[in-house]
This record gives structure tokens, sequence and C-alpha cells, in this order.
């Protein structure tokens, strides 16, 4: 069992969720399961629910998964892909409003501590712009 | 009331057929307001239903609209994708197989909550809920609309999004320049409309 929390970073572009996804790593280390996805089902810029999906169960931790998200489709998108988890994974993924790099370096930092998915939850939001 | 195999195949494929018709438009009314993909994520959306049409149609009209929410929600992309997904979904899961004026408004309605809650928005912000809310007034106004009375509801409700000021979506960002053009999806969605009323009047 995976001890701590997952990461999963959904970006509209996968250049920006694999370098977030980087500097988790290198700020972070290997201590978090870290998974991220970009772009639309046609390959450009955009979300994808599989993807989404995919990369949540990559991520998969039984203490639960927090998603860091950009603009506005990726978080429509990351919550129907979170509906779309059987019952019991559904109860231990959120979606964190906070901006999206500082929110995963946040959210891993304190996951690699092996908080809670709610703790994590919370220092990510802690980066929201007020 | 129920809708046969033939009429299912019709609605499916008229409706797919007009968004994919109107993919260019889309695009650009979400080029003036958006991030400029509607129409191209609704494309390959519809045209991925559309390749799945014969199964489809063989469905009872509830599973079959079920499938086309999920299909859509696979391929779309943006945010179109969990909203027009969220809408058939729910039509689907609350459509009974024996349909009745009142039951597809009921369905409807309980659709456009959860195309609400899954945008976080409502009524009066420039978005598809625009032409879906008039649209459910006047099927429950009158259990059996004439198609003409649908087209010209849907078609007016997506002008009014024209003054209105964007408050969900990437087009908020813009404020008070996102007035002054059609919201790309309240358009998608009286495209719709408008290739149901198309088959109610036999005109494909």
């Amino acid at each position: 069992m995976k001890r701590n929390v997952g990461i999963v970073i959904v970006s509209h572009s996968p250049d920006i969720a694999r370098g977030t996804a980087d500097m988790v790593r290198q700020m972070v280390g290997e201590k978090v399961p870290l998974a991220w996805c970009g772009g639309d089902p046609g390959g450009g810029l955009g979300t994808s629910v599989e993807a989404i999906i995919a990369a949540i169960q990559k991520a998969w931790s039984e203490k639960g998964v927090a998603i860091l998200v950009d603009l506005g489709g990726a978080e429509t998108n990351s919550e129907m892909a979170v509906e779309m988890l059987s019952e019991e994974r559904r109860e231990r993924v959120v979606v964190c409003n906070a901006p999206i790099v500082e929110g995963a370096v946040m959210a891993a930092t304190e996951a690699s501590a092996g908080s809670s998915l709610d703790q994590v939850r919370q220092t990510a939001e802690e980066m929201r712009p007020a | 009331m129920t809708v046969d195999a033939r009429l299912q195949k019709m609605l499916i494929e008229t409706v797919a057929q007009q968004v994919i018709a109107h993919a260019d438009e889309l695009t650009r009314l979400d080029q003036a307001i958006g991030d400029g993909d509607h129409g191209i994520n609704m494309r390959r959306g519809f045209e991925a239903v559309l390749s799945e049409l014969p199964v489809l149609s063989e469905k009872s009209l509830p599973e079959a609209l079920k499938a086309i929410g999920t299909k859509l929600v696979m391929t779309v992309g943006g945010a179109s994708g969990p909203l027009y997904g969220t809408l058939f979904l729910g039509l689907g899961r609350a459509l009974p197989v024996e349909l009745s004026g009142t039951a597809i408004a009921e369905a409807l309605a309980s659709a456009i909550d959860a195309v609400k809650a899954r945008g976080k928005s409502d009524v009066g912000q420039k978005t598809m809920l625009d032409v879906l809310a008039p649209v459910l007034e006047e099927v429950r106004s009158d259990p059996h609309p004439l198609p003409e009375r649908l087209r010209a509801v849907a078609v007016a409700a997506a002008e009014a999004t024209i003054p209105m000021k964007a408050i969900r979506g990437r087009a908020s960002f813009l404020g008070e320049r996102s007035i002054g053009h059609m919201d790309p999806g309240a358009r998608s969605t009286a495209l719709m409309v408008e290739a149901i009323a198309d088959v109610m009047e036999g005109k494909t």
C-alpha cells in the first residue's frame, strides 16, 4: 500500500503538466505517487476525461489523490472523471481550488509528510489568491 | 408514445450532423470570447457519436442517450464535454421508455439541474443554460409544442445571450468585453433544438 496521498496534475497543455510534475519531483522527491496529463482527446490543447481517469489510477494511493488543475475545462473534466470512478475510490479524490504549479508543489510537500487528504487539500488551497 | 428505432436514428443523426455542419461557426463564436475550440471539440464528439449510430439506434431511447452522454464526455474535451455529457446522461437517466410530454419536461428539468451542478452555473450567466431553461418552459407550458415554436424559442434565447456578461468559464475572464458576442454553448444548444424541430416537422 502506498503510504502518501497521490498528486495528479491536469493542464490544458501537456508541456505545463509535465513541467509542473518535473518541479514537484525535483522539490519533493519520489515519496509521493505522481501523475500528470494534458491535451484533449484529439491531441490539441485541452483536457481528456479518459486521460484524467488513467492519471488518477496511476497516482492511486489508499490515502487518496489530490488533483491540481489549470483552467475551467480542466476542473469540469476532473470532476467528471472523479464521478466515473468506482464508488469507494470516488470518496477519496479531491479537486483542489489552487493555482496549478504552486498548488502542486505545496500539496506534494504536505503529502510527503504523510498528511491526510484533507490536510493536503488545505495546504494547496492556502496558495489560492485572496 | 415511444420513439421507434428509425425515428431514433434520425434524431441522433440530424442532431449530430447539425452540430458538425456548424462547427466552424461555433469555433468562430468561441474565438471571440473563449478559447476557440468549441466547434472543433463538438465536431470530434458528434463524429464519435455518428460512428456508433447503428448500435445507438438499436438501444432504448434512455439507454441511447446515456451512451451518447458517455461518448461526449470521453471524446469532446474542453468544458463542453462534461457539460453536454451530463445533459445527455441526465436525460437518459430520467426519461422513461414510454414517453409523454410531461415525462420529457420532467427529464429535461432534472438534466438541466445536473448541468447547473456540473458547471456551478445558473441561468443568466451567458451559457447553454440560457437556451435550455426557456426551452424547458416552452415544453412545460405546452406538452406537445409545435416544432416552429421550439425552434423560435431556442434561436431567440441564444441571441439573448449576446448582451449578457459572462460569469462562468473562459469568457468570464473578459468581463465586460464578453458583452456583444453570442455564447457558443448557447448557440450549440439552439442548433440541437433546431435539429429536433426539423425531425418533428419531417424536414429530414
